[in-house]
């Protein structure tokens, strides 16, 4: 459980940092909360020679008014995500996903930003911001460029990020308290969820995204379309696992997710008053 | 000085284990090594079974930092295990053979942990692999991979014989189970941590993560080629071992003879990885029991198949199978119970006793099979459980296995639980909802079962020093349970003293001048009572003193308040301190030390689980858990009530949550704690305890065990409640860990026997 030898800078700055990325290239990483990062590298399942801790750039945790939406900084640890007022009144999905992450000490050391640039499909904030229709600012040495998140997740653990870019700042459009619903299927209380399923009813439509269903966190896309149509709840639901093949692991075979897939998303819609 | 009318016994004393351990001042081995020790780091076969071509450590050992490395080739050390059966030996390091993912192959000594892992990972292990050996009915089968070729076969010990046809003739019902016991981990916080350091004066200082210090000292003394007098074998704080830290591990002597060859001290601390795979692993066995009966419910009968699993070598698993044959016919009277089991090796982590070691495995067996006949018979289980139990009149009772019990009240037991548990209410509760889709399945199930705890001798002794302190140094080597505090509570009881004068001695064989060890639950009744027994010594011995001094009949000395008094004149009262300053004065001693060992004893209780299900998904959840145990008299109650709660835990989250798997190559599935399903709080409901009390007749105390009657109870109850719930769907019985996906499957009509 001791990682392979690597070099450390703490960056002082994001263009500290980016510079850093450039300069080191593809031996380099990004540390913030360090809770996925430093838990592959103890297995040496990750053995980067260099690490850029941005952990401490205070000016990239915030959660801030934008207007029509809520801009979240990157190094925002998951639990300011949970027990922020404006989250809960403008976003209250965002806060109740964050809230079931991990266990108390996950909360308060890992962060937004690097929970979605790890892009793990059974992380439960990726899927969040997915169904939420966010969007991501991404850094790099030529300026900043926005991505959406339908954009953003490219295959396991592979996001649209180059090489010397990193996540900013993560916007979510504000809708209120009115229908959502974050379903989470887990084996013990504090685990992984085997399914997840974040709804969100915003302008009249529904926007579903799934855990663990695929490579990548995935829109429930027909479900949604269902529903777009007309379909009653329980009929949309029953399209939840179409065309998603989920691995099998320990906790669950393919089928079993699918299964899964289709009971919670009908509770979630349930929930969400759909 | 007034005489003492109280007793400090029956009295839940807080454990004075806890502020040091609660303020993180208590250290483990891991974070106290000795000065200057070398980090020590295996190397360990990632094949679960091939031959071994080579181990190449050339390039590691050039690495920075290494000061030594080693093969079974260069370090050459005796194999582990029964020289009778020199077949089945274990080398200390892999020689010839790998035999499970997690064998150690090499060893490193460095400077730092880091140095150590960096050459570990420079190591290569050039292995041909062999067909891999899982399951214990596979192990026993034909065309499978023998592990031991010059042995012959898989099977190491037993064998099942011809059934007879007649055996159950006399039974009007026969109902039939299959059950899989399946494999789990003992996952103690601390894993597996040993130091040893060689001393100025050509001795050694050992310190171990151990249940044993003395076999420890043994072991180690053999490598060391050292009488074992130079050998100071100390368990420092022990973050618990469950059973799983009662033997010697291969790599405790190849660390100690790294220290030698290097003549350095050296330490070892094992990660949780390392834990899962090498620490042994306990249950894997397999029963195919049968039970028969008369239509009125008597038991005629009980016909077990086993196998048991003791994975890649024959060790510490070797006796697990006994008790599960002993305590097979639980609390009933079975009038003959035939069981024969084979015991096989497969290439996996060896496996060893973990709390219960055995018992929950006969507890759940007969259990689970008095349930089916219950169904068969359609009589309610608790009413059969009843009909069959032995009245307290018949004790000593000895059962069709030749297990002879002290003494017991199991109606009694049972008649609490069901009462704390409202089983009249739940089965009314089952009913209503069994006709609402909608509803949540209920599940109830019942387990009255017996363990056994005891057996052989621990040596406990008390002296009383002219300052008043009262010394007491047991064999016991606690891990966890707070020994300081109960064998405290005892020797103050006898001698009229506070417990703070007490100070209890262990766990260091420069200290303690033998002992045992413990586990099966042997500690109060054997160390306590010898304790117990040692200060009633000390009290004759003053008492004699006393009356000399004040002139009395020794009949008429009295233990008073801190010291002895004669009967009904307080003013006459002498202090511990002054009656052992003049036996000094007179060449006498106020100590006595002796070994205490009687017939064992034979806790027992009844469990009550009971499970909601929901129908779209299979989760299970635990609603509630009652555990009415009978452990005899209570010395501590918030100790054993300690010991229940972490019992019930672990048995609970054997059958909800926990199970080592390995695939179809013997690779390992669970090796992190994300993957292996260990509990926290938040899984478990509150427990709802109590107690009833059958003395036992074979210590002074009436203690019998209470560390192993958590798992023994709570895994048969947990098993019976889940195949409960599911009786709608036709399910009869189905194996654990009942996730979510396992019952799903269950509901489906895909699993399950029906
Ligand atoms: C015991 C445990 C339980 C957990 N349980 C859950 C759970 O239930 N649900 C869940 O969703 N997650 C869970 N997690 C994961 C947790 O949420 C992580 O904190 C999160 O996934 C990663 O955030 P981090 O800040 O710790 O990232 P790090 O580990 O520091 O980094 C992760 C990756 O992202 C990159 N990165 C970090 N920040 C940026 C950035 N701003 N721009 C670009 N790249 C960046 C890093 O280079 C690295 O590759 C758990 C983790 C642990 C250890």
């Amino acid at each position: 459980m001791i990682p392979a030898s690597f070099d450390y800078k703490r960056a002082e700055s994001v263009d500290e940092a980016i510079a850093l990325l450039g300069e080191h290239g593809d031996e380099a990483k990004l540390l913030a909360g360090g809770h996925s990062l430093l838990p592959l590298m103890k297995l040496r399942l990750a053995t980067p020679s260099f690490l850029i801790d941005v952990g401490r750039l205070k000016d990239l945790s915030y959660i801030r008014d934008a207007g029509d939406h809520i801009a979240i900084g990157a190094l925002t640890r998951h639990r300011d995500v949970e027990i922020s007022d404006l989250l809960a009144a403008e976003v209250p999905l965002l806060a109740r996903a964050a809230s079931t992450v991990g266990d108390p000490q996950v909360r308060h050391r890992g962060t937004l930003g690097g929970t979605l640039a790890h892009a793990d499909p059974a992380s439960d904030l990726p899927a969040v911001i997915l169904a939420l229709g966010g969007t991501l600012v991404a850094q790099g040495p030529g300026g900043s460029r926005e991505i959406a998140a339908t954009d953003f997740f490219q295959g396991f653990l592979e996001t649209a990020l180059a090489e010397d870019e990193m996540i900013t700042e993560v916007r979510v459009p504000k809708f209120g308290g009115k229908g959502w619903s974050f379903q989470k299927f887990t084996r013990r209380s504090q685990d992984w969820a085997i399914v997840g399923v974040a709804a969100v009813v915003a302008n009249g439509s529904t926007g579903i995204a799934l855990v663990n269903m695929a490579s990548t966190p995935v829109r429930a896309s027909g479900v949604e379309s269902a529903l777009a149509g007309g379909a009653s709840a329980t009929d949309a639901a029953a399209q939840a696992a179409d065309g998603l093949e989920p691995g099998a692991d320990l906790n669950a075979s393919t089928e079993y997710r699918q299964h899964l897939a289709r009971v919670l998303v009908r509770r979630a819609l349930e929930e969400a008053g759909v | 000085m007034a005489a003492v009318t109280h007793t400090l016994l029956g009295h839940a004393v807080h454990r004075s284990e806890d502020p040091d351990l609660l303020t993180g001042r208590a250290r483990f081995i891991a974070a106290q090594a000795p000065a200057g020790a070398l980090r020590v780091v295996f190397v360990r076969s990632q094949v679960a079974h091939g031959e071994l071509r080579s181990v190449d450590v050339e390039a590691a050992a050039q690495m920075p930092g290494v000061r030594g490395i080693w093969t079974a080739a260069t370090l050459a050390l005796e194999p582990q295990g029964d020289r009778e059966n020199p077949a089945l030996l274990r080398p200390v390091l892999a020689e010839g053979r790998v035999r499970f993912v997690g064998e150690a192959v090499a060893v490193i000594a460095a400077d730092t942990l880091g140095a150590a892992y960096d050459a570990a990972d420079a190591v290569v292990v050039d292995v041909d692999p062999l067909p891999a050996v899982v399951g214990p009915v596979e192990a026993a089968g034909p065309d499978v991979a023998l592990l031991f070729p010059e042995h012959g076969s898989n099977v190491v010990a037993g064998g099942h014989h011809d059934p007879d046809p007649a055996f159950f003739d006399d039974a009007d019902v026969v109902a039939h189970v299959r059950m899989s016991h399946h494999r789990v981990a003992p996952v103690p916080m601390e894993p597996n941590a040993f130091a040893v350091e060689p001393t100025a004066d050509g001795g050694w200082n050992v310190w171990a993560s151990t249940q044993s210090v003395f076999g420890v000292r043994e072991a180690v003394a053999k490598v060391l080629g050292a009488d074992a007098s130079a050998v100071r074998v100390r368990a420092p704080w022990v973050g618990g071992g469950f059973g799983a830290k009662g033997g010697v591990y291969p790599e405790q002597l190849v660390v100690a003879a790294v220290s030698a060859r290097l003549d350095r001290p050296v330490v070892w601390a094992e990660t949780r990885t390392e834990n899962l795979l090498a620490m042994t692993h306990g249950r894997a066995q397999v029963h195919d029991v049968e039970i028969g009966a008369t239509r009125d419910g008597r038991f005629t009968g009980l016909r077990v198949l086993g196998w048991a699993d003791v994975g890649a070598y024959p060790g510490r698993g070797m006796f697990i199978p006994m008790v599960t044959r002993r305590m097979s016919s639980g609390v009933y009277r079975f009038p003959k119970v035939d069981f024969s089991a084979v015991t096989v090796v497969t290439t996996t982590t060896p496996t060893g006793p973990y709390r219960g070691a055995g018992r929950p495995e006969a507890a759940a067996l007969v259990e689970r099979a008095v349930d089916a006949l219950a169904d068969e018979l359609g009589m309610d289980p608790v009413e059969l459980r009843r009909r069959n139990f032995p009245d307290p009149s018949e004790f000593p009772f000895t059962t069709a296995t030749g297990a002879t019990y002290d003494s017991g009240d199991y109606a009694a037991s049972l008649d609490a639980a069901l009462a704390l548990a409202d089983y009249e209410g739940l089965r009314a509760d089952q009913q209503r909802r069994r006709q609402d889709p909608m509803a949540a399945l209920l599940g109830i199930g019942v387990a009255t079962y017996v363990e056994t705890s005891g057996g052989g001798q621990e040596m406990g002794s008390v002296r009383v020093l002219t300052d008043g302190t009262v010394e007491v140094v047991t064999g016991s080597v606690a891990n966890g349970q707070g020994h300081q505090t109960t064998w405290a509570q005892i020797a103050a009881s006898v001698l009229g003293v506070p417990l703070e004068v007490v100070r209890v001695v262990a766990s260091d064989t420069g200290l303690v001048d033998h002992g045992v060890g413990s586990f099966g639950s042997r500690s109060l009744q054997l160390g306590g009572s010898a304790v117990h027994e040692a200060a009633s010594v000390v009290v004759d011995q003053a008492r004699r003193l006393a009356a000399d001094l004040l002139e009395a009949a020794p009949e008429d000395i009295v233990v008073a308040d801190g010291g002895l008094a004669v009967a009904g004149v307080p003013a006459s009262g002498r202090s511990w301190a002054e009656l052992a300053s003049v036996a000094e004065s007179r060449a006498e001693l106020l100590a006595h030390s002796l070994d205490f060992g009687r017939g064992g004893s034979f806790p027992s209780g009844c469990h009550v689980a009971v499970v909601e299900i929901d129908r779209q998904t299979g989760k299970v959840e635990l609603r509630d858990m009652v555990a009415v145990d009978d452990c005899g008299v209570v010395i501590n109650p918030l100790l054993a009530e300690g010991q229940v709660h972490g019992g019930l835990a672990q048995g609970i989250a054997q059958m909800l949550l926990e199970e080592v798997r390995f695939d179809a190559d013997g690779n390992p599935l669970t090796s992190t704690l994300v993957d292996y399903g260990i509990p926290s709080a938040a899984d478990l409901p509150s427990f709802t305890t109590a107690h009833t009390v059958t003395p036992s007749p074979n210590n002074p105390l009436g203690a019998k065990g209470i560390g192993e009657s958590g798992t023994t109870g709570s895994i048969a109850a947990v098993w019976n409640a889940v195949v409960d719930a599911l009786e709608p769907f036709g399910v009869r019985h189905l194996d654990g860990p009942f996730t979510a996906e396992t019952v799903w499957r269950a509901m489906q009509g895909q699993t399950g026997s029906s």
